[in-house]
């Protein structure tokens, strides 16, 4: 198996695996903790919208899919907060809306429009250097953000309203945090695609969570099983000729699936949903 | 008299154009104990709401003498997710920030603070149980110590009994006289009789708020407020006065 490091494109994936599990190991427990997993949804699928700008126009999907999901999830953020309509309505349209102009502008595209399968399902295998520069730096600041304001996120993610009797900039940071879960979801889009890049940001999560209650070792387990998984996900794509992104999200399932076995034979039936 | 710590005046407060509050007045005294009562929908978490700072009074004034950052808040009991991780120890910490803190270790001396006050609850054992673990009095005084682990000049309890036994509410009252020593306390209730012998005076909150300067609250003084509430006297033994009713 060592002889797969030879190739270039496998320590790219390699990379992009190790990046990514570090920026949704964090940011994906911020999610899973506040519940933000549905808003997380709708940002991903809104940002298709900007991928088909990108053809249409001719610029980056990577870009105008970035675009899409900042403002996507400003604008959730916002209308929730003045109370303009039902928050989960919100979503959804931002949701359908997105895949809607995505879906007419790809049309509209003259000719064949390259790596749109990888951007519904995701191509761990075709990551280009720009992107891996891009991840780098995101799970750079993802992580300096965490970690300087580890506990203010921490308080405000739990109790909101009493985070701002403390005079915690709760406002400033949420903007902040949307903006990271957005930037976060565009960047996992290359290597996990639109459909399935939800369970990048949710399943680790799920399985720290089976063997501990604390915040930050959520995060720091999500990162070390992110990163099993994806490679796990990137060899069997390898040796059986599978979509990355598909085999890399059936990893995650089957280790889920694997840790609650050993969950309840090691430590009995826990209750730690309520 | 000294200065009030808070200063209401001729205040109105609304949600979308809704008027919750009018023409409220209230001054908080140093070591006052004060019970705010009334009906659901009376407006009384909203002036709670108003006075914490984070509604904003559609006319009226308030003064404060004191640092918001010396008031220290329960809010109301069912608000918070249970199946969200984080420790006792972490949700008790909260309650000693102040601002926007960068930093990547504790300090000491907060940490000697929630230790302290985790012993004054009861809590040393559980401090590093997930809240989910807990029950619903070991919940709520984990609440408690994270509103008074800061020592605030102002308590403000929003139904601190609400979700609790009667063990602990008993030993949640007998705290709250001990603390009443140091600290001012506004403490919102729907139970006027269980507060009752605890409390100093009575604010009664029904979209306008009248302010009684005892605990005991007579049937003229209904008469004339129109307040939805019962009659309370104390006697040796604390105790109810119903007024007349037919069974």
């Amino acid at each position: 198996m060592l002889q797969l490091f030879e190739y270039g494109f496998i320590q790219n994936a390699f990379l992009a695996a190790l990046l990514m599990s570090v920026t949704c190991g964090i940011i994906g427990t911020y999610i899973v903790s506040r519940r933000m997993v549905f808003i997380s949804g709708g940002i991903t699928h809104a940002s298709f919208g900007g991928v088909g700008i990108g053809y249409f126009f001719g610029f980056p999907p990577l870009a105008g899919a970035a675009l899409f999901a900042v403002l996507a999830a400003l604008t959730t953020e916002n209308l929730t907060r003045r109370k303009v309509m039902r928050n989960d309505s919100i979503i959804a349209i931002m949701w359908s809306l997105g895949m809607a102009l995505g879906i007419i502008f790809v049309y509209l595209t003259p000719g064949y429009a390259p790596n749109l399968m990888s951007f519904l399902f995701g191509s761990i295998i075709t990551v280009s250097k720009t992107d891996l520069w891009l991840m780098l730096i995101l799970a750079i600041v993802v992580s300096i953000f965490f970690t300087i304001l580890f506990k203010p996120i921490l308080f405000i993610a739990f109790d909101e309203q009493f985070a701002k009797t403390r005079g915690i900039p709760v406002m400033l940071l949420n903007y902040l945090l949307i903006i990271l879960v957005a930037l976060t979801i565009v960047l996992s889009i290359r290597i996990a695609g639109i459909i399935l890049v939800l369970s990048v940001l949710t399943i680790p999560q799920n399985i720290a969570n089976l063997f501990t209650n604390r915040f930050g070792r959520i995060m720091i387990g999500s990162i070390i099983l992110g990163f099993i998984a994806s490679i796990m996900g990137l060899v069997i794509s390898y040796y059986l000729d599978l979509p990355s992104g598909a085999t890399i999200i059936f990893s995650l399932v089957v280790m889920y699936i694997a840790a609650r076995f050993i969950k309840v034979v090691k430590f009995g039936r826990g209750n730690e949903h309520k | 008299m000294d200065r009030p710590l808070i200063h209401i005046r001729d205040m109105d407060a609304a949600y979308q154009r809704s008027l919750v509050l009018s023409g409220v007045c209230l001054s908080v005294y140093d070591r006052d104990f004060i019970g705010i009562i009334g009906p659901n929908g009376g407006g009384k978490t909203t002036l709670l709401k108003v006075i914490l700072g984070q509604l904003k009074p559609l006319k009226g004034t308030i003064d404060y003498s004191l640092d918001r950052s010396e008031i220290g808040y329960l809010p109301q009991g069912n608000q918070v997710d249970e199946s969200f991780p984080i420790t006792v120890r972490e949700v008790v910490a909260a309650g000693l920030e102040h601002g926007l803190k960068l930093s990547i270790r504790t300090n000491p001396s907060e940490n000697h603070k929630v230790g302290s006050i985790l012993e004054k609850v009861g809590l040393v054992s559980l401090q590093y149980r997930s809240i989910g673990e807990l029950s619903g009095g070991e919940l709520q005084r984990t609440m408690l110590a994270r509103a008074i682990v800061s020592s605030p000049r102002l308590l403000v309890l929003d139904e601190p009994d609400t979700h609790v036994d009667n063990r602990f509410e008993i030993e949640l009252y007998e705290l709250l006289r001990e603390l009443n020593e140091t600290m001012t306390i506004l403490l919102v209730s729907h139970d006027i009789g269980t507060i009752s012998p605890y409390i100093k005076t009575i604010a009664c909150v029904n979209r306008d708020l009248h302010y009684h300067t005892s605990n005991e609250i007579n049937e003229e003084q209904l008469k004339v407020y129109n307040c939805p509430i019962e009659i309370i006297t104390h006697g040796t033994v604390p105790h109810r006065v119903m007024k007349e009713h037919n069974h």
